[in-house]
C-alpha cells in the first residue's frame, strides 16, 4: 500500500514537471505567444468575414448565426491545433533543444509524460481560445443571448479527452520519423477537421467522408458547441453528441498510449531516440 | 536529494555489482540510396563494475562508447546479450534502472531559453522530487559545482560551455544517482573548466559513494580518475584493467603508447580520420 502511494506520488510529481516545464517555456517565449495569438486572430477574422462578404453579395441568411457558425469552426480548428501541436511537437522540440535523451531516460512513465503534455495543451488551449472568442465576438458585435457557456465548456473538456488520445497517436510520428513526422502529424489534424464539418455541415460531404465523420470526435464537438453557443442547448439536449465523444475518448487514450509505447520501442531499437545534430 | 535509505531500498543486495554486461551487442541499419546496410556499433562485450568503482572506457569517435552509454541509459534496445545495473535488467526493468542512474554527456542538453534553475527544477520533478525539496537544494548544488548563482536565473544560452556543463553536473547530482554515466563530460572545455569538472567527479565519488562509468578520449583524465581503464576499438572491448597493468601488458611507458599497441593507431590520429 505504502509502495503504491509512493509510486503514485512520484507519477504525479513527474506529471507536474511536464506542466512546470511548459509553463516556463511559454513564459520565456511570451513575445512568440503574442505573435501567434495575433496570427490566429487574423486567420480567424478572415474566415468569419466570409459571412459578411456573402451578405454584401446579396445572399439572404441570418448573418449573426452564420458568423457565429464560422467562428466556432475557426475556434475549434485553433484549439485542436494547440492541443495537437503541443503533442506532435513534443518530441521534435526536445530533439532540437537536445533534451530528448534526458527526458526519455528519466523515471517518468510515458502515460504521465503524454497526459501531462496533453492536459497542459487543453488548459493552454482553453485560455487562448476563450481570449480569441472574446476578441472576435467584440469585433463583430456578436449577440449570443441564449449561449450556454457551461455546456460548451463541458463539451470541450469531454472532446479534449479524445483529442488527447488522437494527439498521442500522432505524436509518435516524429519519434519514428525525425524528418517527416511533424508534417504527417499536421496532415492528420487537417484531415480530421475536413471530415468533421469545420466550416460546413457534414451532410454536404461525399458519402465516404461522412462515414469518416462518424468516427471523428471533432464532428460531435463542433455540432454540440454550435448547439450550446448558438441555440443555447443544455447538456441534457447535447447527450446525443456527448456519449460518442466519451466512447471515442475511452478507446483513443489507451490506444494512443499503446501506439506511442510501440513507437518508442521502435525508436530505441533503431537508434532514433536522440538529439538532432 | 534522495535519502540514502530510500536508495538502499531500491538496491536490496549490497554485494550485487553496479554494472554487469554480458555479450552485449548493437547494430544499426543505415540507408544509402536504395541500399540498406548494417553497421556494428558494439560487438559482444562483457565486463562488470563493482559498486563504488570508477571505470574509464577509452576510444576514438565511432568506437562504440556512446552506444554503450546509451544502452545502459535505457535509450537503446540491445540486439544481443544482457546488461544489469545493481541487479536490475536494463532492458526489462528500465524504470527501476532509470531511478538509479543519471548521465552527463558532451553536449549541453537543456532548453536554452530557460534558466539553470528552471531546467533543474522541472528535471527534478521527473525523478519524483518535490518543489519544497528542490527550492533550497538547487542553489546549494549549483554553488557546490562552482556555478555563480547570479547567473542562475538568466537563459542558459547566455552561459559559456563550461558553465553549462556545470549545470549538467548539478542536474545529475540533484537526483543522487548511484551510477553516474559520463560520456565525454569534459570534451570542448577549457583547461580550467576541465579540472573543475574532474575535481567534482572525485568529490561525487568520495561523498556519495557513486559508481562511475567514464567514456572519454582523454588519456590523462582516464588514468587519473579511474581504477580500471578499458580500450574500446571498432565496437570491441580489447581490454579492461588498471592503467599500470595495461602499460605492462602492452610493454608501454604511457597509456597513450598502450592504446597505440592495442589498437594499432594513436588516439588523436583516429579522431581526425574517424
Amino acid at each position: 500500500m505504502r509502495g503504491a502511494v509512493t509510486t503514485m506520488r512520484a507519477e504525479l510529481m513527474g506529471f507536474s514537471g511536464i506542466v512546470e516545464r511548459n509553463t516556463y517555456i511559454i513564459k520565456r517565449y511570451v513575445w512568440w505567444e503574442l505573435a501567434w495569438f495575433i496570427w490566429t486572430l487574423a486567420n480567424t477574422l478572415t474566415i468569419v468575414f466570409i459571412a459578411k462578404g456573402f451578405e454584401q453579395a446579396g445572399a439572404k441568411f441570418d448573418v449573426n448565426k452564420a458568423t457565429s457558425w464560422l467562428l466556432i469552426g475557426a475556434l475549434v480548428w485553433s484549439y485542436l491545433g494547440m492541443v495537437f501541436g503541443l503533442l506532435v511537437e513534443m518530441v521534435q522540440w526536445e530533439r532540437w533543444e537536445g533534451t530528448i535523451e534526458h527526458t526519455f531516460m528519466a523515471p517518468l512513465s510515458r502515460s504521465m509524460h503524454l497526459l501531462g503534455t496533453g492536459i497542459f495543451g487543453v488548459l493552454y488551449g482553453i485560455v487562448r481560445t476563450a481570449a480569441l472568442f472574446v476578441v472576435v465576438a467584440l469585433f463583430f458585435h456578436l449577440e449570443l443571448p441564449h449561449a450556454d457557456y457551461v455546456a460548451a465548456l463541458v463539451v470541450l473538456l469531454v472532446a479534449s479527452v479524445s483529442f488527447i488520445g488522437i494527439g498521442m497517436m500522432t505524436s509518435v510520428l516524429p519519434l519514428i520519423s525525425p524528418e517527416k513526422g511533424v508534417q504527417l502529424g499536421y496532415i492528420a489534424q487537417g484531415l480530421i477537421l475536413v471530415v468533421s464539418g469545420v466550416y460546413y455541415d457534414v451532410s454536404v460531404l461525399p458519402g465516404w467522408m461522412q462515414a469518416l465523420a462518424r468516427i471523428s470526435p471533432a464532428t460531435y464537438a463542433l455540432r454540440a458547441l454550435r448547439s450550446s453557443i448558438i441555440d443555447g442547448k443544455g447538456l441534457h439536449a447535447l447527450w446525443g453528441d456527448i456519449w460518442p465523444m466519451i466512447v471515442i475518448g475511452v478507446i483513443a487514450v489507451p490506444l494512443g498510449l499503446e501506439i506511442f509505447r510501440r513507437g518508442e520501442r521502435y525508436a530505441k531499437r533503431h537508434g532514433k531516440l536522440k538529439r538532432s545534430g | 536529494m534522495f535519502s540514502a535509505s530510500a536508495l538502499s531500498q531500491l538496491i536490496p543486495d549490497r554485494d550485487v555489482p553496479a554494472v554487469e554486461v554480458s555479450q552485449l551487442s548493437k547494430e544499426f541499419r543505415r540507408r544509402e540510396g536504395l541500399h540498406r546496410h548494417r553497421i556494428t556499433a558494439l560487438k559482444p562485450v562483457s565486463f562488470s563494475i563493482a559498486r563504488g568503482e570508477c571505470v574509464a572506457i577509452l576510444g576514438q569517435n565511432g568506437s562504440g562508447k556512446s552506444t554503450l552509454v546509451r544502452l545502459l541509459s535505457t535509450l537503446l534496445l540491445e540486439d544481443g546479450g544482457a546488461a544489469r545495473i545493481f541487479g536490475y535488467d536494463v532492458f526489462r526493468e528500465p524504470r527501476r534502472v532509470q531511478r538509479l542512474i543519471n548521465r552527463v554527456s558532451a553536449e549541453a542538453s537543456f532548453f536554452k531559453r530557460l534558466s539553470a534553475i528552471e531546467n533543474l527544477s522541472y528535471a527534478a520533478r521527473f525523478y519524483g522530487l518535490r518543489r519544497r525539496d528542490t527550492r533550497a537544494e538547487i542553489p546549494r548544488i549549483l554553488e557546490r559545482v562552482g556555478f555563480p548563482l547570479d547567473r542562475a536565473t538568466g537563459p542558459m544560452e547566455d552561459l559559456s560551455r563550461g558553465m553549462q556543463q556545470k549545470v549538467a553536473l548539478a542536474r545529475a547530482l540533484l537526483t543522487s544517482p548511484v551510477l553516474l554515466l559520463l560520456d565525454e563530460p569534459t570534451t570542448g572545455l577549457d583547461p580550467r573548466s576541465k579540472l573543475e569538472v574532474q575535481d567534482f567527479i572525485r568529490e561525487v565519488r568520495r561523498v556519495h559513494d557513486s559508481t562511475v562509468l567514464l567514456c572519454t578520449h582523454d588519456l590523462t583524465e582516464a588514468e587519473e580518475l579511474a581504477e580500471r581503464v578499458g580500450i574500446l576499438h571498432a565496437g570491441e572491448l580489447l581490454c579492461l584493467a588498471p592503467a599500470a597493468e595495461l602499460k605492462r601488458r602492452y610493454r608501454a611507458e604511457t597509456l597513450e603508447e598502450a592504446f597505440f599497441s592495442a589498437t594499432g593507431t594513436a588516439l588523436e590520429e583516429e579522431e581526425v580520420s574517424g
